[in-house]
């Protein structure tokens, strides 16, 4: 059965589901880094990283799970880099950002060479799309495991922000540094390990582009979408449940050129694929403000001031 | 008090001398801080080059000899050097107002493309002319690109490190869709290009030399904001607002003017690299323009520290170690990406050296010292 022009929504409804997993990884994980009070622009970086160790690791040993996993440790390393280096006095945590940036991707580009031309074990899928009869439904309803464990994640920081010592150490910690010194908690010790955790979170998010979706390993694999989740994480408003539907949003949009393409229209293939990055700069320009500080936005965080 | 013999003397005979070597002083901690950064970064990285199997002698030897061994090595380093002297000012100048503006590479691809689209309309017209008409709409159209930037931060509240590396995807994604559609040459098969500006608009090569004119729009650029930010109004009042914006608005500056002026500046610098890359080495736009030289003069300005002169011997560092990669490659049979991994190395290093301004007592005005 051909679904025509039909196909465009399912295309981004299955698209959101799944391009949003990486998204997911990354807003959850600098949403994690934000609420204790630094930013982490090198997520991007992290992404990359990821995205090559964990393509490289299911290449050399067969298992892509054990991919995940090495990918979620490089990411943790890098994202510890960041923390030790940030906890320095007078070293600017947005210019680390773009350092790490640049260091992610160069490593993964340099220890990646090898790994561009040959095929690794991906991860598998779960159909859920199965009693449909069209061959388009039923691949917008393949769901990946790791977006259903991206989900229960965003459920289980939600609670835990609220609801745990540790979550409101963290919280206290990004709203006010004074106040978390003053009950006797290392400020930076907080931070170092939120945003180790958050690099963690965001290696895994690199790993599920090379292992899933798109599934090969390329040096232009990642375009940007770790800086975008860095902006979703502002518009979801520090709200790990709001990150969830906003990767979702993201995730359409990612898919819009695509869809498009599959029906025919090509003229303005760049200009679709675009969308994402207009998306997200109108979301910051609509949800932004020069006056007052946002809602929910941790006190200490400087991307806010 | 201390046990310090300059404390001593009669206060009116020091103040001189004494201004003089803080001056000194400052200068000594600005040059020797971000050298012995970059030195422990060469060792790191050399220790990184040991881990996977190569001799870091080697490969520092060859980026020598790809660099600045010979003069063709420096005329490439140069060339190299040209563009990213320019993008390393459009994220320089609005550091002065404080701001971390990292999307010169977007300003520099549409300052490029609308300095071709100018130069094929102008054919025919005199050189000088239409270099000059290039050279002013690709400024205009990268300082409009980045003083956006800047208006979104300042009316708006958008962080502009974020916002400005959105605008670099959503250029590079404009420019793909023109320059593969309404401009594109339908002459050019493989490469899709706009059309030529032909041979006569091309900007030449300084005599002597086989370096193109870009390098000394870059030097005179350089040297312009130095003056600039050093030595007038406007750049004090930058200064000020880079500083503290607070003190700036009860001083009465127009903190949202000076903004989009600092922002408009550095993306016109970036937009003329564009314009330098088309007119004196490409002849058209097309996707080499896409080289990642904006992001090259993040790094670069945060090693010279934002200071518009340190720019230059930085850029032509950074543009050495790219001329040597060619030879990395054949040589050591390293990656492309080699380079990236000592760009990424050197760039976390010098931010984590931040933290040594005014750790060293030998850097510090005496009358501090106790």
């Amino acid at each position: 059965m051909d679904l025509g022009w039909w196909g465009v929504p399912v295309a981004v409804l299955g698209g959101a589901i799944r391009v949003s997993t990486p998204f997911l990884f990354v807003s959850l994980g600098e949403c994690l880094t934000e609420k204790s009070g630094r930013i982490n622009l090198g997520l991007e970086g992290i992404l990359v990283m990821g995205a090559m160790s964990g393509y490289g690791v299911s290449y050399l040993t067969g298992s892509p799970w054990l991919g995940v996993l090495v990918a979620g440790i490089a990411g943790l390393s890098l994202g510890l880099l960041h923390g030790l280096i940030c906890s320095l006095p007078r070293v600017n945590d947005i210019a680390v950002g773009i350092g790490l940036m640049l260091l992610g991707t160069g490593l993964a580009f340099f220890l990646g060479k090898p790994f561009v031309q040959p095929k690794a074990p991906t991860l598998p899928a779960i159909h859920l799309g199965d009693w449909a009869s069209s061959p388009q439904v039923q691949s917008a309803l393949q769901i990946n495991v790791l977006f259903i464990i991206g989900a229960a994640l965003a459920l289980a920081l939600s609670w835990a922000f609220r609801n745990t010592r540790w979550g409101l150490v963290v919280r206290m910690v990004g709203d006010s540094s004074d106040a978390a010194r003053a009950m006797g908690y290392n400020v930076n010790q907080v931070r170092v390990l939120a945003t180790a955790a958050g690099g963690f979170l965001a290696g895994v998010g690199g790993s599920f582009l090379s292992l899933y979706y798109p599934g090969s390993w390329n040096e232009g694999l990642s375009s940007g979408q770790g800086l975008m989740a860095v902006a979703l994480v502002i518009f979801a408003r520090w709200q790990p449940l709001y990150c969830f539907y906003a990767a979702l949003l993201f995730g359409g949009a990612g898919a819009l050129g695509p869809a498009l393409q599959s029906v025919g229209i090509t003229s303005g293939y760049y200009l679709f694929n675009a969308t994402p990055y207009l998306l997200t700069l109108a979301i910051m320009i609509a949800t932004c403000s020069p006056s007052r500080n946002l809602a929910g936005a941790p006190g200490e965080l400087s991307v806010t001031r | 008090m201390p046990a310090d013999g300059a404390m001593t003397l009669p206060a009116g005979s020091a103040v001189a001398p004494a201004f003089t070597g803080h001056r000194l002083r400052r200068a000594a901690e600005a040059f020797v801080i971000p050298f012995g950064a970059l030195v422990v970064a060469m060792i790191l990285f050399g220790i990184f080059m040991a881990l996977i199997g190569k001799n870091p002698l080697d490969v520092y030897t060859l980026i020598y000899k790809g660099g600045f061994s010979s003069g063709f090595a420096w005329q490439n380093t140069l060339q190299r050097a040209a563009p990213v002297i320019l993008t390393a000012l459009c994220v320089a100048l609005p550091a002065q107002a404080g701001l971390i503006i990292i999307g010169g590479e977007g300003a520099l691809v549409l300052g490029g493309l609308a300095a071709a689209v100018v130069g094929h309309a102008a054919a025919g017209a005199s050189p000088l002319v239409a270099q000059v008409a290039m050279a002013l709409i690709a400024m205009i159209v990268g300082g409009t690109w980045i003083a956006f930037a800047g208006a979104l931060r300042h009316y708006r509240g958008v962080n502009e490190t974020i916002s400005s590396l959105l605008l670099t995807y959503i250029a590079i994604a404009l420019f793909n869709h023109l320059v593969e559609g309404p401009l594109r040459d339908p002459g050019s098969l493989n490469k899709p290009s706009t059309q030529p500006i032909g041979d006569a608009l091309m900007v030449g090569h300084i005599p002597g030399m086989d370096v193109h004119w870009g390098l000394v729009y870059g030097l005179v650029f350089c040297a312009a904001c130095y003056v600039l930010v050093r030595y007038t109004v406007l750049g004090f009042a930058l200064r000020i607002v880079g500083g503290n914006v607070r003190a700036a608005r009860l001083a009465g500056l127009r903190v949202g003017g000076l903004v989009l002026v600092s922002c408009f500046l550095g993306g016109s610098a970036a937009g003329l690299a564009g314009m330098v890359e088309v007119a004196a080495v490409h002849g058209n736009a097309n996707a080499s323009l896409i080289a990642g030289y904006g992001y090259a003069g993040i790094l670069v300005s945060f090693i010279a520290r934002h200071n518009p002169l340190a720019v230059i011997p930085v850029a032509i560092l950074v543009g050495g170690i790219g001329a040597s990669n060619g030879l990395l490659q054949r040589r050591l049979d390293l990656p492309d990406a080699t380079v990236l991994v000592l760009q990424g190395i050197a760039f976390m290093v010098i931010l984590a050296a931040e933290t040594l301004y005014g750790r060293f007592r030998i850097f510090q005005p005496r009358e501090q010292q106790k």
